[in-house]
């Protein structure tokens, strides 16, 4: 059964989450040892390399496991609930949808194509409210007006709408019921830049107007930086560094953090864009060492050591540079 | 809704769709049309025959329609009855409750060849004292002649040619042959063509007293369909086998369809030991042979259309189409969509009724109509090997009944053309339906 603590004034706390999935080579440790946490009515940006485990971290949250799936331990907190003591059934039950949702990667493609958007829009309400169909539908055009989908779409099968406008319904579905947060994989990922800004604003504005937190899991450092209150960096499975974005954006602490930054083109700026060299490390056969270290450039001898998790506060950096 | 009038739409582009869909279209107009003009319970008793339901009719004649391609006109059935306003019938009352009642049958013949034979059936109502009938014969031309006189009786039957006294009289022809020749003395010749009359007059010896009389010309044809070995109209299983081969074929095509594609949705869903067991038993399935197995619940077990059509539709579930459905599921199951709706909770029946199967219905829809004709042959099949439900009036019913009794060796094609083209229909109109489906559905053939 759950455990109950006591509220901290966080919708979510992750304690040493742990996700690895079995192959032929062994286990890839996709999620390796993950903490942190998020305040209500607050927006977390997790940046990262493809590959790096922000995906399996979001499935992670949300128990969205793989068939191959090799360990899953640790603990999450959301609200007050214990939600991996949770059965299945209980987990399906009360958290999926009801306390937290997800926009999941490519939501383009996340609508059934032989549902009406409407009426896939209201579906979650009519599984876990057991609303009637009136009432969810009534309740899908409200949302349709939330996230700026003209109301009349509602009659729309998926394939009938732009790739915004796709993107748009998947928002509202993950916010019909109401949930204290929704998970936002690569929300904008395969959409044009004008799409990207107006979403990003209407984000800006449901958070808000409904007070949600959203975990924003994307590649794109700075459109995120407007809707960010605090950004994670992943590298290698691993947290290497939680901030706060007003610092994060400016002075990165983590040398890899630095990098990404640093890869951001800027408009009329001196410098080109930087890369990082080198790939990161296979997550199979990963050395007990800083897993950043191969590519750094502040490289030291105490960097074939596996760095501890320094904190400041709520801000956390693994390196030891900060240590 | 809209993609499938959208189908429907581009259906009408394809010739061949149109002339299945007409077919269809008119098969289940005739079913209606068995349904209502004969109800279920009357088909029944109709196809079961017995006493007195087709003495009115002849053995093994031809549709009538079967005069137009020979050169000598064989004569068609005839029916009159003075009940029914067919024949004359008038009243002429008389002294002390004697009454005349006269019927005259009059009819036009206009063949080359005899009836097989004629008889007069008698209703009377009296409580004592018997009507009296007198019959006597009014040819085209010459003088009336005086064919038998008797007692009515409550029910009585007057077959002309069991009348040996007249055949005596008629110089020894057979009476529905010598009534027909001007001159029985010159040996057969002919049937003389013009108006006949056949007038009975009966006379009545109570107040309350009746007669009503029919008289039937049994022809060598006989209506639309003909008739089989009982006299049975085949009309009534021709109308009645439509309904049961579109019924059969419908349910069986779907319940199948829709059961392996269930199955198969599931079987991919929950995957691990479901997966397996469904796959094993798919695979057994396979390799056991369908129609012996139908054979021996037919022989062993019941003959009925429902128990049969069960078998058949469980037989036809774990075939290779689960395989097929199975590959395309195993697609569709890693859809994003299909995580999303993990992902808000929907439950797996949820996921595997509204977000698996209704991807491949439209890879569903050819093989279902096509599925059809397949399950109409089967029925057809299993009759024609004496497995078919023995109250039943169905196509596979008339075909057995025509092996068994000879028919195509006696010359009685129209008994076994007649089911058969109707079959060969149905099989047509399913078969042009599901092509131009699979060409709207599968793309890539349109090219051929």
């Amino acid at each position: 059964m759950s455990e109950v603590r006591a509220p901290d004034n966080n919708v979510l706390r992750i304690e040493d989450l742990v996700m690895y999935f079995r192959t032929q080579k062994g286990a890839v440790r996709a999620v390796d040892h993950v903490s942190f946490d998020l305040g209500y009515n607050e927006a977390i940006v997790v940046l990262g390399e493809s590959g790096c485990g922000k995906t399996s971290l979001a499935k992670a949250i949300l128990r969205l496991l793989p068939r191959n799936i090799d360990t899953y331990t640790g603990k999450v907190y959301l609200e007050e609930v214990e939600t991996m003591g949770l059965s299945e059934e209980e987990f399906r039950r009360q958290v999926r949808w009801v306390k937290m949702s997800l926009v999941p990667q490519a939501a383009m493609n996340a609508l059934n194509p032989v549902l009406r958007v409407g009426d896939q829009v209201a579906e979650p309400m009519i599984v876990h409210h057991g609303v009637t169909k009136e009432q969810a539908m009534a309740q899908a055009k409200r949302m349709f007006q939330h996230v700026g989908v003209p109301v009349d779409f509602i009659n729309r099968y998926a394939f009938e709408l732009s790739g915004g406008m796709r993107q748009r319904v998947a928002l509202a579905m993950s916010l019909v019921t109401a949930p204290a947060l929704v998970v936002l994989d690569e929300p904008t990922s395969a959409l044009d830049v004008l799409t990207q800004a107006n979403i990003f604003n209407t984000l800006k504005r449901i958070k808000e107007d409904l007070q949600i937190s959203f975990i924003l899991i994307t590649h794109d450092i700075a459109t995120s930086s407007e809707l960010a209150d605090r950004a994670v960096v992943m590298y290698a499975g691993e947290i290497v560094e939680v901030n706060d974005s007003a610092t994060f954006f400016t002075t990165p602490l983590h040398p890899y953090s630095q990098k990404l930054l640093a890869s951001v083109p800027r408009l009329r700026a001196v410098q080109d864009p930087e890369f990082i060299p080198g790939q990161p490390p296979s997550l199979v056969d990963l050395p007990p060492a800083c897993r950043f270290a191969p590519r750094c450039e502040h490289r030291w001898e105490k960097c074939d050591e596996d760095p501890p998790i320094i904190h400041k506060g709520r801000i956390q950096v693994r390196c030891w540079l900060h240590a | 809704m809209k993609t499938l009038r959208n189908t429907f739409k581009e259906l009408l582009r394809y010739p061949s769709a149109i002339f299945g869909l007409a077919i269809i279209a008119l098969l289940i107009a005739l079913s209606i049309y068995a349904v209502i003009s004969i109800p279920y319970k009357e088909a029944l008793r109709l196809w079961r025959g017995g006493e007195g339901v087709w003495d009115q009719y002849p053995r093994n004649a031809p549709p009538a329609w079967t005069n137009l391609f020979k050169s000598q006109k064989v004569p068609e059935t005839l029916f009159l009855s003075s009940a029914d306003g067919s024949a004359e019938k008038v009243l002429y009352p008389g002294e002390n409750d004697v009454n005349t009642i006269v019927m005259t049958y009059t009819f036009d013949y206009q063949f080359d060849t005899f009836p097989d034979d004629m008889s007069l059936f008698f209703k009377a109502k009296f409580t004592e004292k018997q009507p009296h009938l007198s019959i006597s014969w009014l040819p085209p031309a010459g003088e009336a002649f005086r064919v038998a006189d008797f007692g009515a009786g409550k029910a009585k039957t007057y077959p002309f040619s069991q009348d040996t006294k007249l055949q005596r009289r008629l110089a020894g022809l057979s009476p529905e042959q010598g009534l027909f020749i001007a001159d029985p003395k010159a040996g057969l010749t002919p049937p003389v063509r013009g108006t006949y009359k056949v007038r009975v007059s009966a006379t009545t010896f109570e107040p309350d007293s009746d007669v009503d009389g029919e008289f039937v010309l049994y022809g060598q044809v006989y209506g639309l369909a003909g008739t089989d070995h009982l006299r049975r109209d085949l009309r009534v299983a021709l109308l009645w086998g439509t309904p049961v081969a579109l019924a059969f074929g419908l349910i069986a095509a779907l319940g199948t369809t829709i059961l392996t594609m269930s199955i198969a949705a599931i079987s991919t869903w929950f995957g691990g030991w479901v997966d397996a067991v469904i796959q094993r038993i798919t695979a057994v399935n396979m390799v056991l042979p369908f129609l012996p197995i139908l054979i021996m619940i037919g022989t062993f077990y019941s003959r009925s259309i429902v128990v049969i059509l069960g078998a058949v539709i469980l037989l036809s579930i774990f075939t290779g189409s689960i395989m097929t459905y199975r590959a395309i599921f195993l697609q569709v199951k890693e859809a994003p969509y299909i995580e999303a709706a993990r992902a808000y909770g929907a439950g797996s029946w949820r996921i595997i009724f509204s977000y698996l199967t209704p991807r491949i219905i439209p890879m569903l829809i050819p093989n279902l109509v096509a599925a059809i004709p397949g399950f109409v042959f089967l029925e057809a099949a299993l009759a024609f090997l004496g497995l078919g439900d023995p109250s039943l009036p169905t196509w596979g019913k008339m075909i057995n009944d025509a092996q068994q009794n000879g028919a195509l060796y006696q010359g009685f094609y129209y008994w076994v053309l007649e089911p058969a083209a109707l079959l060969v229909l149905t099989g047509l109109a399913f078969a042009m339906l599901g092509f131009s489906l699979d060409r709207i559905f599968n793309p890539r053939l349109r090219g051929l």
